[in-house]
């Protein structure tokens, strides 16, 4: 009996030592997605992975996209840090001035020697996240622009006729009264109120921001996005909210789940909102160009973007980079890159992807998802216009965040609110200054 | 104090006391030593460079208005929470001192709130009064009051506190009992005798001979107030809405770890510090004193 | 007992009817989430809930032990346990040998280690997160058992407790185990720690179930979610965005994560009090 369990024993370790040594060069992708989006991050990875054997691509949630930087972060004073951090736009200008910690894209797709294009990528999604010289320095991954999702039946049951023009902010406003008069508790909600709100608010309105082209020539920038329109907007959301014609479910996309449950008629949200509603969505919606202020010279200019990018952090072997640049080249390719935008509304980053799409006849299918990109590329960007590079401006946003809520709650007037949110924003835009000299 | 009898020899001693002493030095004076030096310097998020500024995170903090007013919050804070939860304990406690039968049984049920963390504490609460599915905050919307604690400051305050009581009351309950078992039945009789009634009897001999207790728990709730409910304020509010929960502790990990201002969060470390030294010495100074007559 | 003085029947019954709606508040959000543990999101979604038991417990818990978020909740618990008890033992047994070297012997620095130990006492771990997470950092003790325990092994409650215990223990003792040629540690071993059983049961139940609810040094120092604990691991659970939160399977995790700490107060119960009364003279 002894022997024969020794034997087993022997057996099974003898067996195990016999496991081949060589495992692939593990690559870690630190992002931010569950759900569905989460699912088809998932299956990119699966892909990739079943695609070759030198390289395993090991993707974790991290939380949200503040929780997923800080994680970052925190990784990197630690020695802990993955190979790619997703991180949201508004960590871009907090990634830039992080010259020792981060590995500039670019340079990693030379060395890597894999296939790569930056010429190929649409211009406002690129323009983000490149130096003035064109050098790439992070992977722009999903890019989004936010748009106005109408629930048609909604729209129906309040007696409006669900193809109307919806165009400017006060035939929105026109709509908003009846579908409150219907009964509704939420016609209008939002996501990511700040982003949709504010910034994209400025800059579709060719409205300045911040000083110094919006934060992209200097690190002096001051806030400046307490300026007429924005106050006029705002000050109109907060009437809405005291009528309950505008409901506030959260500073995140936490007002995705209201719309999706049939809740809301209208939902000005990120492009990308578009996998979830029509994943969960049982009434007929449409996806419409976010509305605008025609008081406004210039407007509609042109979106902005939002969404995230991949950044190589520092401090790995030459030969995890060369993984990274081949999952980088794997993820831009241009049948990735059009099933990603197909399934979940976010933009395709290249003109190829773009192109095939629109050769395949999704548009066509489906109708509304060309928006987002029709929005951001209609006229050339200006000064006010592309983007915003900011540091700390998850932090500016969290302030933002709470003033608005003020006037949501009707603590503070819109004057007030954003002229406290500027102040406040521009002590930490100091702070960044000095710790980044 | 001093024992009469002691062993011979040095080295043992220093050996045994090794361990802790270690322990001290690397996990307790080592960081309070960083978070001083670190107060001085803003560093980058990254840690890869950090400018001098002397004493320009303090006076950063103390011309912010958020800051002071996190002084404040804290305060009213603690403040509440010790009245609630001392409250409740104190008639949970009265009445449990009054019968003999079953009391062990009430004890029981009593004190094992004690046990759940603060955190998991503001999980329940939040259940509770959750705008969408809380049974609390449902009931209040059919009564006509309107609750939303994710945008009313007050609501809020008002959530957390109760969250942070609910287990406190136990552990106040305790001592209260502890403390009213103690008084000597003589004396309550020979008021009793006299023609006090209960009320008359609470205030003129109970409640003073429970003073030392009362003074003991003051302190012990006020230092719980301030550090152990991070967990309660993290789960529920995540120090808001507009940081009117954000009491001084969960700024320290707000701006630190969520803002990446670490070279602020360090010279809020120092100014806790400061702030529970003198707690502390307090406690020690004049409650102790008191209790040992 | 003041009971005494006042006997009417109908005074003693509102008393007791008193204290059972004391009970009944204070046991109030535990029975609803017990009951949201059992049964299905869907009846939870609309309020109001249902106030009785319904039939998902099984589901449920077996949802939340296997699954959990980010780590299934058995693991978690897995990990509460070997913190606490880390922390319980750890703090017992250094601050056991702190405290005879402090009482039983007369050596160099006694006073500067004495009042060293004694500063521990006013700096929660709350006021030194940052450079102690910067600290566990450098040695590379991210994630790892020993992180989650060292630091906080560092106060000085026990000592304390301890060191007032042993000074009540009558010199007669340990001038026997002298004039017998004992070594200090015989003494020690056979005479000082089985005295000194009931404070160190008593003890072990507080700490165990101060280890057990950390929250805020677990949350810093796991970025690996296989290291998370029960208690700072809750939150995770909760939806960020615009995802819907699994109501069913928090509430049980929050059962799951009260549970030990609760058998420990209740079936040691006397100890416990002692222990908490002691702790704080």
């Amino acid at each position: 009996m002894k022997k024969a369990l020794l034997g087993t024993l022997m057996a099974a370790t003898l067996g195990t030592a016999a496991l081949p040594a060589a495992a692939a060069t593990e690559i870690q992708w630190w992002h931010a997605f569950t759900g569905r989006l989460g699912d088809l991050l998932a299956e990119q990875i699966e892909t990739f992975n079943a695609s070759q054997e030198d390289f395993t691509v090991v993707g974790t949630h991290k939380g949200n996209y503040s929780e997923t930087l800080n994680a970052g972060i925190a990784a990197f004073r630690a020695g802990e840090q993955p190979h790619l951090l997703m991180v949201f736009e508004v960590g871009t200008a907090t990634m830039m001035s992080a010259a020792g910690a981060i590995k500039p894209v670019h340079e990693v797709m030379a060395e890597g020697g894999a296939p790569f294009d930056s010429d190929g990528f649409l211009a406002p999604v690129k323009g983000y996240y490149t130096t003035p010289e064109g050098d790439m320095l992070s992977l722009p991954y999903n890019s989004s622009t936010p748009v106005l999702y109408v629930n048609r039946d909604a729209l129906e049951a309040a007696g409006l006729d669900p193809d109307m023009d919806l165009s400017t902010w006060e035939m929105v406003d026109g709509a908003l009264d009846k579908v409150k008069a219907a009964g509704s508790d939420c016609p209008l909600t939002t996501a990511w109120q700040s982003w949709v709100h504010l910034e994209n608010l400025s800059a579709y309105h060719d409205v300045e921001f911040a000083t110094k082209e919006n934060g992209f020539t200097a690190l002096d920038t001051e806030l400046s996005f307490n300026g007429p329109l924005q106050v006029a907007h705002v000050q109109a959301m907060g009437e809405w909210a005291k009528d309950g014609k505008f409901f506030y479910a959260g500073r995140r996309n936490e007002g995705g789940a209201n719309f999706r449950a049939g809740e809301c008629a209208f939902f000005t949200e990120s492009s990308a909102g578009y996998a979830g509603v029509k994943a969960e969505a049982a009434f007929d919606f449409e996806i419409r160009p976010l509305p605008y202020w025609p008081a406004a010279d210039g407007a509609p200019q042109n979106t902005i973007i939002g969404g995230s990018s991949l950044w190589a952090l520092s401090g790995h072997e030459a030969k995890e980079y060369k993984g990274v640049a081949e999952f980088l080249s794997f993820l831009s390719s241009s049948d990735i890159q059009a099933k990603w935008h197909q399934d979940t509304g976010y933009l395709p980053i290249t003109t190829a992807a773009y192109e095939q799409t629109k050769a395949e006849g999704f548009y066509e299918a489906n109708p509304g998802t060309d928006i987002a990109i029709l929005q951001m590329t209609a006229k050339p960007t200006t000064a006010n216009s592309k983007g915003l590079r900011l540091g700390s401006f998850d932090q500016i946003r969290g302030i933002i965040d709470e003033e608005l809520e003020a006037v949501w709650s009707g603590d503070k007037d819109a004057q007030a609110a954003l002229d406290s949110a500027v102040e406040r924003g521009n002590q930490l835009l100091r702070r960044f200054e000095q710790a980044n000299k | 104090m001093e024992k009469r009898v002691t062993f011979r020899g040095w080295k043992l001693p220093l050996i045994l006391i090794l361990p802790q002493v270690l322990v001290t030095a690397v996990f307790f004076f080592w960081p309070a030593g960083q978070a001083i030096y670190q107060s001085a310097f803003i560093p980058d998020p990254f840690g890869l460079k950090s400018q001098f500024v002397g004493f320009g995170n303090f006076e950063y903090l103390f011309s912010d208005p958020y800051y002071l007013a996190s002084f404040k919050t804290t305060a009213i804070f603690s403040i509440l929470v010790t009245v609630v939860s001392m409250s409740v304990a104190l008639w949970l406690a009265l009445m449990a001192d009054r019968i003999i039968k079953g009391s062990g049984t009430y004890r029981t049920f009593l004190i094992w709130p004690y046990a759940v963390a603060p955190a998991v504490a503001g999980v329940l609460w939040l259940f509770m009064f959750n705008p969408s599915v809380g049974i609390v905050a449902w009931s209040l919307d059919q009564i006509g009051y309107d609750w939303n604690h994710k945008l009313n400051g007050g609501q809020a305050t008002w959530l957390v506190v109760l969250a942070s009581s609910w287990g406190r009351i136990s552990y106040n309950f305790l001592f209260f009992l502890a403390g009213l078992q103690a008084v000597p039945r003589s004396v309550i009789e020979a008021a009793a005798i006299d023609g006090a009634h209960f009320w008359r009897r609470f205030w003129t001999i109970v409640f003073p001979l429970l003073s030392p207790t009362t003074f003991f728990l003051l302190v012990v709730n006020i230092v719980y107030a301030f550090f152990e409910t991070f967990g309660v304020i993290h789960t529920i509010t995540s120090g808001g809405p507009q940081q009117s929960t954000t009491i001084l502790v969960y700024k320290v990990f707000a701006d630190g770890f969520v803002g990446q201002d670490l070279g602020s969060s360090a010279a809020q470390s120092v100014v806790l510090l400061v702030v529970v030294g003198l707690l502390t010495v307090i406690q020690f100074k004049f409650i102790e004193r008191r209790v040992h007559y | 007992m003041s009971g005494m003085v006042e006997k009417s029947g109908k005074a003693v019954w509102l008393i007791h009817f008193g204290l059972i709606i004391g009970i009944a508040i204070v046991c109030f959000p535990i029975y609803l989430a017990f009951i949201a543990s059992s049964v299905t999101q869907a009846e939870l979604v609309r309020p109001p809930m249902p106030l009785l038991p319904g039939d998902q417990l099984v589901e449920n818990y077996t949802r939340a032990l296997f699954s959990g978020v980010n780590a299934p909740v058995w693991k978690m618990l897995l990990n509460s346990m070997i913190m606490a008890l880390g922390i319980a033992i750890g703090k017992i047994v250094i601050s056991l040998l702190s405290a005879f070297a402090i009482v039983y012997f007369k050596f160099p620095l006694r006073g500067v280690f004495f009042w060293l130990i004694f500063m521990t006492l006013m700096l929660p771990v709350e006021v030194r997160i940052v450079p102690t997470y910067e600290v566990i950092a450098g040695f590379g003790m991210l994630n790892s058992y020993s992180g989650l325990i060292l630091p906080l092994v560092a106060s000085a409650t026990a000592t304390f407790l301890f060191r007032q215990f042993y000074m009540t223990v009558p010199d007669e003792l340990a001038e026997a185990a002298r004039v017998d040629g004992a070594s200090p540690m015989r003494f020690f071993m056979d005479i000082l720690l089985p005295m000194s059983r009931t404070n160190i049961a008593a003890l072990f139940v507080i700490l165990f179930i101060y280890g057990w609810n950390q929250y805020l040094w677990p949350l810093l120092m796991t970025t690996d979610p296989d290291m998370n604990t029960i208690v700072m691991g809750i939150r995770q659970m909760f939806p960020s965005g615009d995802d819907l939160a699994d109501w069913p399977v928090i509430m049980a995790t929050a059962l799951l994560a009260m549970l030990p700490p609760v058998l420990v107060v209740v079936l040691m119960q006397n100890l416990f009090i002692k222990g908490l009364v002691d702790t704080e003279k």
